[in-house]
């Protein structure tokens, strides 16, 4: 997730990482983890998900990894919310699929 | 999975004539969200949006290319195995490490037996089996999400040496990471050899050009140090 900026709201936190913030702390899944200070903060919440904050100041952004707090991927086997264009630039999502099986095939043309 | 998305998705979409919808990954949001590493990798999800199996390589059918793509590939195998012989090396098929340790033919069975049978499928697996069959991902994992997306970033605003050097960083953080590199390395290669049909199967320095490759290695070094179910891991 690039930032172009470090105080970026809740919302589009829980957009960009798929965890939403609570007033239990930052929450996906099942799984919970609180926080120290308030109000939310990318930084601190960012190190305690094990996210990778790096900084790239020649060019004034900043890019956020996924969470590593588990050691795993998956923190949670409920699939997370994908929102990705189709070939014509309509939005698709894949909670739209609820209800019916769902296989999902990546491929690449190269 | 490629940044240039549609452009590039286009003709094989078309050709498949698939029925299901189709779409594009331009941001290789499948690699952070659900640990992809490789194409083709294929998850299953339940009515309920639960996953019950994380990203695996799987197949629908033997694959088959296209007569060019077919005959661009015999090539390079031939020029690996002519190369490898004249340096005194036992040839490698490149093939080999790529197609080793898999039985694709029955994917396509076990995906059927779960449509048919649901949870109770042997195929299905439960939540915390999948968690655990996930992808490791430890801090150097999300950093190299993190570099590919700021290489990413750096290349679509045109500044490629930028953005070779952060990919060069996320290779070396997530190494069995293979869309991250192809990625990279098709987006270069395709420029060196200046587009056309093959370009982006291009994935590593145009003979006589070595010294304008940028990164440390390309697909055809990878491919030829691998061991059989490196590439493509068994899960199945």
């Amino acid at each position: 997730m690039i930032l172009e900026r470090l105080d970026i709201d809740t919302d589009s936190f829980a957009a960009g990482t798929g965890w939403v913030i609570k007033p239990e702390g930052a929450c996906k899944g099942e799984v919970c983890v609180p926080f120290l200070r308030r109000p939310f903060d990318v930084v601190e919440t960012a190190e305690r998900l094990g996210m990778a904050l790096v900084h790239e100041p020649a060019h004034g952004v900043w890019a956020l990894g996924p969470e590593s707090l588990t050691g795993r991927t998956l923190v949670s086997a409920e699939a997370p919310e994908v929102v990705l264009s189709d070939l014509d630039g309509n939005e698709f999502r894949l909670s739209s699929l609820r209800g019916r099986k769902v296989v999902i095939v990546s491929w690449a043309p190269y | 999975m490629d940044m240039d998305g549609a452009a590039s998705a286009r003709e094989w979409v078309e050709a498949a004539g698939a029925e299901h919808p189709s779409l594009v990954d331009t941001q290789h949001q499948l690699d952070a969200l659900f640990g992809v590493v490789n194409v083709p990798n294929v998850i299953w999800i339940d009515e309920n949006g639960v996953i019950v199996r994380p990203p695996e390589p799987g197949w629908a059918a033997p694959v088959q290319y296209p007569g060019w793509l077919a005959s661009r590939l015999d090539e390079q195998v031939r020029n690996a195995v002519a190369e490898a012989e004249a340096e005194g090396r036992e040839p490698i098929d490149p093939r080999r490490a790529m197609t080793g340790g898999q039985d694709r033919d029955s994917y396509a069975d076990a995906v059927r037996d779960w449509a048919r049978h649901g949870a109770a499928s042997r195929f299905a697996m439960t939540t915390e089996e999948v968690i655990r069959a996930s992808r490791p991902r430890d801090p150097h994992r999300s950093e190299a999400a993190a570099r590919f997306d700021l290489g990413r970033h750096l290349w679509e605003r045109g500044e490629r040496s930028a953005a070779i050097e952060q990919w060069k960083i996320c290779h070396e953080l997530q190494p069995e990471n293979w869309t991250y590199k192809r990625q990279a390395w098709s987006l270069v290669g395709n420029e060196q050899l200046g587009g056309g049909v093959a370009g982006r199967f291009n994935q590593g320095p145009l003979p006589g050009r070595e010294d304008e490759w940028p990164f440390p290695s390309s697909f055809r070094d990878d491919v030829a140090a691998m061991e059989p179910g490196e590439y493509y891991p068994k899960t199945m």
